[in-house]
């Protein structure tokens, strides 16, 4: 059977599963379709929140930014894991014992504002919309590799089946597909690399395998990475940062960023009750960590495998001749996702880092430059092929490449659906809108919105990478203090909550425009983006924490120069604080 | 302040103490050990490299776990003993 044929099985086998699913957990109502009628098991909300929060980017995308950039790109594991400590305590609990369908409807409620409620759409709607174009395409990236279909052709595939069960089901079809989409890509995820973490350094276990010694040359796997890449020209593997403010300040953002995202923060809104939405934010957790646990082994030793298939004989022997390179480099070359240039015209391929430093040592071998380009986003996906594991594994990684693009993109489409037809059509436009047809509109904004998110998905803008920066900062700004405060302060009124969210998320989209270009157009940028240029040296990408830091001053500060909120906003705030007469979550 | 009162201030309060005991351990082990002690921890080695890297990649994730879990153990029994739980 053909590599073909066996990626077609897996995939569409994956697919009639979700779609089975959707027929299965159809909604009835508008609690069904917003919150999966509020009675998913804890664990069960725990393995759909791992999926719905593990993206293309955590799949495909993270261990290669890992492999690039060793410690310092630990960021991304301790900052994607740390905010479920911050959701688990902060926020998921009391906002379950609120007991509404939408994070924006608290917000309104709290502040007795509907400002305050357009605020927190307008910032769930650019967070979600900018973070589903990174799914679209990461779904993209996937079927143009593996099942060799034209992007679009590939993308409007994924709609459909977006479609039927999102649309059909709402949270709950989300919910059961997110489940089973979990499983897909845990399995995909883990099995190579227990294959290559086995070759290397002899231990079944991934986490295990990073910390043991490589079985060729006897020397701890780590020490052996940092050997190789140091002849390369490149920095340590195990290198620290100098500027560790940045640091901080990136892993922070993240962390407030995941912890503020509205399509997790609804997860919760599923569970019967206010201790589950605890244990379910721990079971998240675990399920995530499966993955972000395994993520840095697969990093270090895809980097090791590749630099040892470029370099048989030792990274101060020569290169492989182009000519003998094998099939998986090829294959990847189609793609454009590797581009190799034969600078010195030896007929071998030299991968280093030419850098100014290393030049001496570069001009002594006869090197005119680096000549291959590997893209950061194939190593996962390239891994089965490197390890030589056979073909079905090759067929489960498109599955779960998929599986976890998807399952993202369809939490996303809910809040940004829920949003609309709850917040905006129910609680301004027509409140007095039926059950029914709140439902029909909850429907239908949800076919718009996957409608749009593929049309965005066929005709990204270009900015595919730092909209992520956006979505996140956006989030820490704007919707995590705002909520935060919301509950653990009766003095934060709906004036200084306003302000609050205004300062945090204008100085966050603003510092980011300055840097990348005013929304993203290019040539717009009205600062280099380079670290002399950063204020303290903070990147675009790590000033989300600034802002939020914004967001709770000028709060603060509104608040107290402005009147108290009324006596029965003080009392809902007491009231989410105690689990004490939950009941399950309503609409009204 | 009524006796409802003085039990649901003296759980809120409990609560805030164990949110920032918990997230202490939560920055001490990634800001901490993970990033700014890194360098006066190299000494301490683990699989050929120091402990502050393994903080960073591992460590501070399975810290997290325990912390959620711990703090959902404990706050669900402090519903139960201040009366305050759901059922």
């Amino acid at each position: 059977m053909s590599q073909f044929a066996i990626n077609l099985i897996f995939v569409l086998g994956s697919f009639a599963l979700y779609i089975g699913i959707a027929f299965w957990a159809r909604a009835g109502s508008t609690k069904e379709f917003y919150v999966a009628g509020g009675g998913v098991h804890p664990v069960m909300n725990g393995m759909a929140t791992a999926a719905d929060w593990m993206s293309a980017a955590s799949f495909i995308s993270m261990a290669g930014l890992i492999a690039a950039g060793g410690y310092a790109n630990s960021t991304y594991l301790m900052g994607w894991t740390g905010g479920y400590v911050l959701l688990a305590m902060l926020l998921a609990p009391y906002l379950r014992k609120f007991g509404k369908f939408t994070v924006p409807e608290f917000i309104g409620d709290r502040f007795y504002s509907k400002n305050a409620r357009f605020v927190a759409v307008a910032c769930l709607i650019i967070a979600s919309v900018t973070y589903v174009i990174g799914q679209m395409t990461g779904a993209g990236v996937a079927f143009s590799r593996f099942l060799e279909v034209e992007n679009n052709t590939g993308l409007m595939i994924a709609g459909i089946v977006v479609f039927f069960y999102a649309v059909l089901g709402g949270m709950k079809g989300i919910t059961y597909t997110q489940v089973a989409q979990y499983v897909v890509l845990i399995i995909a995820y883990t099995i190579p690399a227990v294959f290559i973490s086995l070759q290397l350094t002899g231990n079944f276990l991934p986490p295990l395998g990073l910390f043991s010694n490589h079985v060729e040359s006897g020397i701890p796997l780590l020490q052996k990475l940092d050997m190789v890449v140091r002849d390369l020209g490149f920095v340590d593997y195990t290198a620290d940062v100098s500027n560790k403010l940045n640091m901080v300040l990136f892993t922070l953002s993240l962390m407030i960023g995941t912890a503020g995202l509205p399509h997790v923060i609804i997860r919760f809104f599923t569970v019967p009750k206010v201790s589950d939405a605890r244990w379910s934010a721990g079971w998240a957790l675990v399920f995530i960590a499966l993955l972000y646990l395994t993520a840095p082994a697969v990093a270090s030793m895809a980097r090791l495998n590749l630099l040892t298939t470029i370099y048989p004989a030792g990274p101060t022997a020569d290169a492989i001749q182009y000519s003998e390179r094998p099939d998986w480099i090829k294959n990847w070359e189609q793609t454009g996702l590797i581009k190799f240039e034969d600078k010195n015209g030896d007929g071998r391929i030299q991968l280093y880092n030419d850098s100014a430093a290393f030049k001496a040592t570069a001009d002594e071998r006869g090197w005119n430059g680096n000549e291959l380009t590997v893209n950061n986003d194939i190593l996962v996906l390239a891994n089965p092929e490197i390890a030589n594991l056979p073909g079905w594994v090759v067929g489960l990684i498109a599955a779960g490449g998929l599986a976890a693009a998807l399952s993202t993109a369809a939490g996303l489409l809910l809040a940004i659906s829920s949003a609309i037809s709850h917040d905006l059509i129910k609680g301004s436009i027509n409140p007095n809108i039926s059950e029914k047809g709140e439902l029909l509109a909850a429907r239908i904004s949800m076919a718009v919105a996957i409608v749009v998110a593929t049309w965005l998905g066929m005709n990204p803008p270009g900015f595919a990478a730092q909209v992520v920066a956006l979505a996140f900062g956006i989030a820490a700004a704007s919707i995590f203090p705002a909520l935060m405060m919301g509950i653990f302060s009766k003095r934060v009124n709906n004036k200084g909550a306003i302000a609050g969210m205004l300062a945090g998320l204008l100085s966050t989209v603003i510092y980011i425009f300055l840097f990348l270009g005013w929304f993203f157009i290019p040539g717009t940028a009205m600062l280099a983006n380079t670290p002399d240029n950063w204020l303290f040296g903070i990147s675009p990408l790590s000033f989300g924490a600034v802002g939020a830091m914004i967001n709770f001053i000028v709060a603060f500060a509104v608040s107290s120069a402005t009147e108290a909120p009324p006596v029965r906003i003080q009392e809902l705030v007491e009231s989410v604080r105690y689990p004490k007469g939950a009941g399950s979550a309503t609409g009204h | 302040m009524t006796e409802h009162d003085r039990n649901a201030a003296a759980y809120w309060s409990a609560n805030l103490r164990l949110i920032i005991g918990s997230l202490i351990i939560w920055a001490l082990v990634s800001y901490g050990f993970g990033i700014l002690l890194r360098p006066m921890l190299s000494g301490i080695t683990v699989g050929g490299t120091d402990i502050g890297f393994w903080f960073a990649q591992q460590g501070s994730i399975l810290t997290f776990i325990v912390l959620i879990f711990f703090y959902a153990w404990r706050m669900n029994k402090l519903d139960k003993e201040f009366g305050l739980s759901e059922e």
